[in-house]
This record gives structure tokens, sequence and C-alpha cells, in this order.
């Protein structure tokens, strides 16, 4: 007996009602996985964003703090590093190389980063990956910048043009560097990291847009001239370190959580990295408490419409067995029921999610700095999934045993 | 089909005594039936004499507590609930008052619902017109000479006259040995009655089936070969839930 036709004809006869059940459920379905996609993929990324680096160094402060500025360009540093304190530490026996960052100026919502070349031949992201420039070379004078790819592809830069940067972190801030324009020498490659919507200039351009300038203000046009003098910084806001050996990271991070010219931090990356993550992951219970929630919610509703119908039908099972149908054939026809709604809700969620996704890519990509790729169902969803249909099943027995109820109670008979 | 038992009686019921609920007083008391094959039987008893208990227990669909029950050579008592299940679908075919078909099914998908529960009624059929359809579209040009129909249809448009015929088909097909009606023409008016009728006789003829019509209203007892009171198979008789 083939009760999947059967099933399905007594579904597309309650046409509206299955829709919806499906509806319901593909919703459920796009909330349960999407949350799923954004956790598994912020995560990745997460981790993704900087490596090969041994230790970030910056003013005393919180670790996740340091973190945040120095590598997610979040937030602000409480205070700077000298560049005395730099140089001592960059001159110690072990350490391969040393990236400066100086930050605190932006370019039209995009925060500008002063650095060393170094950054182009040390600075590593994903599976210790080197940034690539896709246009151009790295800065060479010091009105060169060489900017990200998403910074170049939403302000729609290239090569040779004029940048004016803002003082301060305001984009239509009234404080722009207008008599000292930066000329774009680079763009660098995609990493799907922050890197991409920073505007990186040298530690010179950095200290020459802020000659002439004091605090916040501008001085009238007394105009000091640049010289090689003045443009040699003071301080820097944070400081990457690339060792020889990695044995050697815990002495180092001692030596200058411990030193005493000035107060410092010296935090691993990939700590910090989880200390950050498990911070965010409590946002990302939640979502998963919420999705269960609406699972659950959603499925109450199948077995509810399940429930409702079964009256209606006690004349159809009575017919079914008087024809010959076992009590068996009557609860897998119920079974198969729910089972088939819960599987096109699952379908009919998995198509809506992607194409959610690839609609959305970009959108997200531009905004939140996170790729989500179209990916097959990755274990957990699939066991996800599975869970959604097994409980789809379990729920299915309800009216099932009810339909078997009624149908002792009833047997044969024809009263309605 | 079951060569060795062609000469038991087709029905036989001894001392059957059987009650919906623990508590309830028994609807069917010392119940006996004894039907022959192809016998033509008219069951005669008013509401709540227990007909609808008898032909439940004809069927399998409940055993009763106490008795012996035997359909088709089966002793109902000594099979499971699975097994008197597909007694049922193999050999019995039923019409009653009225709703009898699955509303989302079209006309031919209703008629030929017996022959996916069974292999034996789906290869009588065969057998008889080439394949499932074919024998139902057989049965409904006859059960339907004058009209029309598109059988693809759904049964919701039918009238009851129409309905009560598609019942008939469907009670037919694979040519069930036994053809259980439980008053099929009580809605219907006087000429459609005379025409559903004289078309179920003419196909039980066909196909040798024994026929047991159940009905309070004595107006056609002369068709049949016998008529049973309910009063003679229960001592029960009266009190029903």
């Amino acid at each position: 007996m083939n009760l999947r036709l059967l099933a399905w004809k007594s579904l597309s006869s309650r046409r509206s009602t299955a829709i919806l059940t499906v509806v319901s459920i593909a919703v459920s379905v796009v909330l349960l996985l999407g949350v799923e996609k954004i956790r598994v993929n912020a995560q990745s990324s997460f981790a993704n964003t900087i490596s090969g680096t041994d230790l970030i160094v910056g003013a005393r402060s919180g670790s996740i703090q340091l973190l945040l500025y120095s590598v997610f360009r979040i937030g602000n540093a409480t205070n700077n590093i000298s560049w005395n304190s730099y140089q001592a530490i960059a001159q110690k026996r072990g350490v391969k190389w040393t990236i400066p960052i100086s930050l605190g100026d932006s370019h039209r919502g995009f925060r500008v980063m002063g650095t060393s070349k170094d950054y182009f031949s040390f600075y590593q992201y994903g599976q210790k990956r080197n940034l690539q420039l896709t246009y151009g070379k790295p800065f060479d004078d010091t009105f060169d910048t060489v900017i990200g790819s998403e910074v170049a592809r939403s302000l729609q830069y290239s090569v040779g043009d004029e940048v004016i940067i803002s003082h301060g972190l305001v984009s239509t801030s009234f404080s722009e560097h207008k008599d000292k324009p930066f000329i774009i020498s680079g763009i660098l490659e995609h990493t799907g990291t922050p890197v991409d919507r920073t505007v990186h200039v040298s530690l010179e351009g950095i200290e020459a847009m802020h000659v002439n300038w004091q605090g916040l203000v501008k001085k009238r046009k007394d105009g000091k001239t640049l010289t090689e003098a003045n443009l040699k910084p003071d301080s820097i806001t944070a400081f990457l370190i690339g060792l020889d050996s990695k044995i050697m990271s815990f002495k180092l991070q001692r030596y200058i959580n411990e030193y005493s010219a000035e107060p410092l931090l010296a935090i691993f990356p990939g700590i910090a990295l989880h200390e950050l993550w498990s911070l965010m992951s409590v946002a990302e219970k939640a979502l998963l408490i919420i999705s269960i929630f609406v699972v659950i919610a959603t499925l109450t509703g199948m077995l509810a419409v399940s429930l409702a119908g079964l009256n209606e039908r006690r004349r159809e099972v009575a017919i079914l067995r008087s024809i010959g149908a076992s009590h068996w054939h009557i609860m897998g026809l119920l079974i198969t029921e729910t089972l088939l709604l819960t599987l096109a809700g699952i379908l009919l969620g998995i198509a809506i999610l992607y194409s959610v996704i690839g609609l959305s890519q970009p959108i997200i990509e531009t905004n939140y700095g996170l790729f989500i790729p179209i990916s097959l169902p990755n274990e957990r969803e699939f066991i996800m999934v599975s869970i959604l249909l097994l409980t789809g099943f379990v729920v299915g027995l309800i009216p099932a045993y009810r339909a078997y109820r009624n149908s002792l109670a009833d047997g044969m008979s024809t009263r309605l | 089909m079951l060569p060795s038992v062609s000469k038991t009686p087709l029905i036989r019921l001894d001392e059957v005594e059987f009650c919906w609920h623990a508590k309830a007083s028994p609807s069917i008391k010392s119940g006996k039936l004894c039907i022959e094959r192809q016998e033509h039987v008219f069951i005669q008893g008013a509401s709540g004499s227990g007909k609808t208990t008898l032909l439940n227990i004809i069927a399998g669909i409940v055993t009763p507590q106490k008795g012996r029950v035997e359909v088709i050579g089966q002793n109902f008592l000594e099979l499971k609930e699975v097994q008197r299940d597909r007694v049922r679908a193999d050999h019995i075919g039923f019409i009653f008052q009225q709703f009898n078909l699955i509303p989302y099914l079209s006309i031919l998908e209703n008629v030929t619902l017996p022959c996916r529960f069974s292999d034996l009624r789906r290869q009588n059929a065969i057998d008889r017109s080439g394949s499932v359809a074919n024998d139902a579209i057989y049965l409904l040009n006859r059960l339907y000479s004058k009209s029309k129909l598109d059988f693809d249809h759904n049964t919701n448009e039918l009238s009851v006259g129409q309905q009560q015929r598609v019942a008939a088909a469907r009670a037919l097909i694979g040519q069930p040995q036994l053809i259980i009606a439980d008053e099929p023409t009580s809605s219907l008016d006087y000429d459609s009655r005379q025409a559903f009728m004289d078309l179920l006789f003419d196909e039980i003829k066909i196909s040798g089936s024994t026929l047991l019509y159940v009905s309070h209203d004595p107006t056609q007892k002369h068709l049949f070969d016998r008529v049973v009171k309910m009063s003679t198979i229960s001592n029960q008789g009266s009190v029903n839930l």
C-alpha cells in the first residue's frame, strides 16, 4: 500500500493549511540554520583575522580592548606607547620583526592606520597568508597610501587618486587635512578581514598630517616646513611582534608586562581572540535558544492543525478501515503526512536560506566584514535538520495515536 | 483461494457475546448466524438492535469476548488483528448508508482503493480486465450505464445516488467473496433505489459473491434468498449504546 500517495492527496486537499504549515516550518529552519551559519562563519572569520603574530603590545588596558583596536579597528586606545619603549622592545634578542600601528585618523568612515613597510612583509591572516597588492606598490613617499580592497570598492578609488584624511574618526569631520592630500600607491587584495577596510599610510605620513596641528585645533598658516626631523614619531598606538621561536613568547610577555618605563600590556592574539569569542558566544547561545523555541512553536502549531483536523477525518479513517487498512496503515498515513510537511518545510527553508545568503552576501560583507559562503550543510546543521525531522516524526505520533484510539471506539460506524 | 474449506459456510457465528465497553451491557448476546457461500441474505433489524456491532464482528474490526466467529474459513478469535485486517481487505467489500467515499480522491481512485490494500483483489481485477483501472472503468460503466461521468473527477460533486454507485463499484472490484451492504439505499429515493438494487444484484451474480444486506426496511426483502431477523441472531435484541 502506497501511503505516500494517500498522504499526498490528503494534504493537497487541505492545501492552504498545509502550505502555511510548511512555510512556518521553513521560517524556523531558516532561523535555526541561519544562526548556525553565522556562528560558524563569524567564528572562522574571527580566527582568521590575524595569524603569525606572537604578541600584540599596547598601553596597559584590557586584553580584549587591545585586540579590538589593534586588530579589529574597533574602539580606541586609552593611551599611546612611547617610541623609545617600542624601539627598546623591538631590539630585544629573539624578536624577528615588529609592526608598529598608529591609529586615530579616518578617511570617509574608514580608519587610517600608520605603519611601517614591514606590515607588507610580515602581517599575516587566515592560514598564514601574507598581504598581497592587487594594484600598485607599497607606500614609498610620506604622502603615499595603500588602501584595503573594501575601501577601494566602496569609494571607487584607483591607484593615483588623491585622498584627504580627516583628523579624528568622524567621516564628516570639519578638520580635514586638506592641505596635505595623500596619493594612492597601491590597493591590497581582498582578505575578508578588517585590513580590507583600512587606509594604510607610513608613520611619517601620520606625523606629516599633524604638523601645524595642536590637538584638534588647526593653527593659522604660520606653517613650519616639513623636515625629516619633525616627521619622526614620538609615539605609536600599538605594535605586533613576531618571534624567532615561540618558546620566547612567555618570557617576552612577562618582560613587557613588567616593563618599568611605562605601563604596557602584551597579549597572545589566539588567547585574546578566544576570550572575545566567548563573550560573543552568549549572544550566539541566546540566538540558538530563540530559534529552538521558534521550532517548538512551529511544531506545536503543526500538531494543533493536525489534531483539529482529526475529528473531521474520523469518517475517512472508518472508510479506510472497512476497505482493509490496518491500524498501522492509519497511523502510517498520519505520520507520513506530518513527515511530508516537515520535510517540505526543511527543503523550503534550506532553499530560502541559500537564496537569502546568495542575495545578501555582498551586503553582509560590506557592512559587517563577514563573508558567508554558500556551502553544503556542515555536520552540525545536518544533525539539526535530522533532529527536526525526527521531532516531526514524534509529533506525528500524537495524532496517529489519537486516530488509532478514535478508530478503536468507532469501528466502522457510519455515524457522523 | 481457499479450496480446502469450500464446503464450510462462509460465515458462522456461535454463542457470540460482545460489549463495546467493559461496564456496558452486551450489544450482542448468544449471537448465532450461519451463511452459506453465494447466499443472498437480508438481515432485518431496527436501529439499535446490534446490526452495526454484528457487521464489525464479521469484518474482524472487533472480536467478541465470548463465542466463535468463523469468516471465510478463518477463526477470527485465533487470528491477530493484522491478519483479520488482511481477511477483510482480501475478501470483503463494504457499502455503507452514506459518506462512503474518500473526499480527496477521484472517483477512479476511490474505486481502485481496495486493490491498494489487497494483492489478491488487484490480481483478480488485472485477470479480468487487464489492469486495475480498466476493471474499475468496466464496473463504473456498468453501474453508470446512462450517464457519462469523468472518472478522474473529484467525488464531492456527485449526487448521493451516484456516490452509492461508486461505493458499489469499490466494494465489487477484485471480486471479494463477501459483499456487506449496510442500508445502502436508505438515502436514495424510490426510483434510484430500484435501479441501484438491480445493478447490485446483476454484479453480484457475475462475481458469484455472497451478499449480506442489512436494513431496517423490509420492502426489499423479496429480492433475497433468506431473511434473518436481528432478534433471532442476538438474544439481546433491543438495548444498544
